[in-house]
């Protein structure tokens, strides 16, 4: 071939790639975009049952807890088991914020929305504090100090009293008691009680909001100058520090966004129940599990993937319930059954070859080839 | 001046004496070769020089600073920049991206700049493709720069370690074994390539290797490690011919 002709089919080729790329990084856009436009429509027809309605924000919360767990599993390379933890700081930030502040800000949207940048904050900041210690270690051990800190963070929370009167806010780790209010005193975060009366601000718009946004900074932030410093760190540590990348400050900017988002979600998740209360059921490691193994089903570093499957995997149980009696009645042994095809479906190379053969969007979109004649 | 000088340079592990007074100086645009049998101490002496290891005594200027107690990372922003016995790409990134990361100190904009796509994020990553598109070039990898790097044959695998460690923009390249594992086209493919990157980039080059073929093609001046020691340092054609080297790796 000569030379002018391998340069043109490079650059075809090279063109080709672009595209495809630009088509893989807007569908995930346009893919929630269409969610909500049709799911929204759905409502008004009222075709959908409450039970549905009351699962669209827990599902847009998983997917944002998925996401950015893994930006810490799968872009950063380290198993975190406390990713409930950071989902807890943002919880209780974010409806302390919202108690506080309600007589202050009668605007609902721009409350929440301050609401939410206060439980972001904090969460990050939790995230950098914790990182600082935890991302000393690698693999085996990382994960279980993470596990630990969760359940530091729970456990505090429980014991943490917050009250607020004339004379300003009382924080106590012992009672309500000893916080010692005035007669207008109110009691916020009330230990093991935790805290009721939080308004709810979520709504389904604002989840599919915040998973957007979420999905847009965690993409920016991989195809970045950063997120490129952390994918090199994670593939090879020695070689990154060789050619003067700053291990320490990558790492930990990885893990507090990846904290952060999960403080987002926690303030969702504040925002959708009437009690708060720090329990293992919903910021216990069960919870830090569950997201691995959205974020394990869906591809490690794959980021829609782990949206997907956490929407999956938290429709299922609902699903399996409408049934049969029969499948109603053994919904964990299916949950179970469904786990392992999946597991299969996405890691063994046939079904992958088949995926790619009948099930990507390119192929559909890519010109078809003309018959010889 | 020397660019690279070291003096009197030493280390222990418990109680092996890895390199022990070792002195060498490296003039700008020299391409410096250093051999020794196995065991000699060869990679020990690249990780003191690249701040992996603390040396127990003797000190290391680079172009007259003292960077003798520099981290890694300073080191390489002084100046040095290393390629690794065993390759050390990244693996599940592109080659392009592997030598864009090694652009990460000379090419700024900031994080959020990068998360929320302003203009100068476009202006720069637009920047950076280009020296990378031309960095590739001179190795002949640009057709593959969509490549993943694992996915690389073993010698283009080399090349890129060598482009992303040029991409740092360093005065002083260190190469540990570049032709290790090549048969003899890639060698020499590879000889005219750091020949090539020594005039292009007037580069100056130390390399770590066992082909004698390599080294007497294109070193112009040698030292021979043995045990730790400097045997000798000298020109290469003295030097290969100095009955001690033979000893060394012949035996008597």
């Amino acid at each position: 071939m000569d030379e002018l002709a391998y340069a043109t089919e490079k650059e075809g080729m090279m063109k080709k790639l672009r595209i495809n790329k630009i088509i893989r990084n807007y569908t995930t856009y346009a893919v929630i975009l269409a969610v909500y436009v049709i799911v929204n429509w759905m409502i008004q027809r009222g075709s959908i049952s409450s039970l549905f309605q009351g699962l669209l924000i827990p599902l847009c919360i998983y997917a944002v807890l998925a996401a950015s767990l893994n930006l810490t599993v799968g872009i950063l390379g380290e198993l975190s088991l406390g990713h409930a933890g950071f989902m807890c700081v943002g919880a209780f930030s974010g409806a302390f914020f919202t108690q506080v502040t309600q007589q202050i800000f009668t605007n609902g949207y721009l409350r929440f929305f301050l609401a939410i940048l206060f439980g972001v904050f904090f969460a990050g900041v939790a995230g950098l504090l914790i990182g600082i210690p935890v991302l000393r270690l690698r693999g085996d051990y990382l994960a279980i100090v993470t596990l630990a800190f969760g359940e530091i963070i729970k456990n505090l929370v429980n014991v943490l009293y917050i009250g607020k009167d004339s004379r300003g806010l009382h924080i106590s780790l012992k009672s309500s008691i000893d916080l010692g209010l005035e007669a207008d005193g109110k009691v916020i975060i009330n230990g093991a009680m935790g805290i009721t009366g939080t308004p709810k601000d979520s709504t389904f718009f604002i989840s599919i909001l915040l998973l957007f946004v979420t999905v847009l900074v965690i993409q920016n932030f991989i195809h970045s100058r950063a997120g490129r410093a952390v994918m090199a760190i994670r593939d090879n540590r020695i070689a990154a520090e060789s050619i003067g990348l700053n291990i320490t400050k990558y790492k930990l900017l990885a893990f507090s966004i990846s904290a952060a988002f999960a403080g987002a979600a926690g303030v969702l998740y504040a925002h959708n129940l009437a009690t708060l209360t720090a329990t293992g059921k919903n910021f216990g490691y069960n919870m830090s599990i569950m997201i691995l193994v959205f974020v394990v089903l869906g591809g490690i570093g794959n980021i829609q993937g782990s949206m997907i499957a956490a929407i999956i995997l938290t429709l299922l149980p609902e699903l399996l319930r409408n049934v049969s009696p029969f499948v109603s009645e053994n919904r964990m042994l299916f949950y179970a059954l469904v786990l392992i095809f999946m597991m299969l479906f996405g890691q063994s190379p046939k079904a992958i070859q088949f995926r790619k053969k009948y099930f990507t969007l390119s192929t559909y979109l890519k010109e078809k080839p003309k018959k010889e004649v | 001046m020397a660019l690279l000088e070291v003096k009197n340079l030493g280390i222990s592990f418990g109680g092996l004496r890895a390199v022990n007074n070792f002195n060498i100086q490296i003039q700008e645009g020299e391409l410096y070769g250093l051999i020794g049998p196995n065991g000699a101490g060869k990679t020990t002496l690249f990780n003191l020089l690249t701040g992996v290891y603390k040396p127990g005594e003797g000190s290391i200027f680079l172009d007259g600073k003292n960077i003798t107690s520099y981290k890694t990372i300073d080191v390489n922003k002084a100046g040095i920049a290393r390629t690794f016995q065993n390759i050390r790409l990244f693996k599940q990134l592109s080659v392009l991206d592997n030598v864009k990361v090694g652009l990460h100190n000379q090419y700024h904009y900031s994080t959020l700049e990068g998360i929320f796509r302003l203009p100068r994020y476009f202006q720069i990553e637009k920047q950076m493709n280009e020296k990378a598109m031309e960095l590739l070039k001179v190795f002949n990898l640009d057709g593959y720069s969509h490549y993943k790097a694992s996915n690389l044959p073993y010698g283009q695998q080399r090349k890129l370690e060598i482009a992303r460690a040029l991409a740092t923009n360093p005065k002083l390249l260190l190469l540990d074994e570049p032709a290790a594992g090549m048969n003899p086209n890639e060698t020499a493919e590879l000889m005219e390539t750091i020949q090539f990157v020594q005039k292009e980039f007037h580069m100056t080059i130390l390399l770590i290797e066992h082909d004698m073929k390599l080294v007497a093609g294109i070193c112009e001046k040698l030292t021979v490690l043995n045990f730790g020691e400097v045997l000798i340092s000298g020109k290469t054609s003295d030097v290969l011919n100095d009955p001690k080297v033979i000893t060394a790796y012949l035996g008597e």
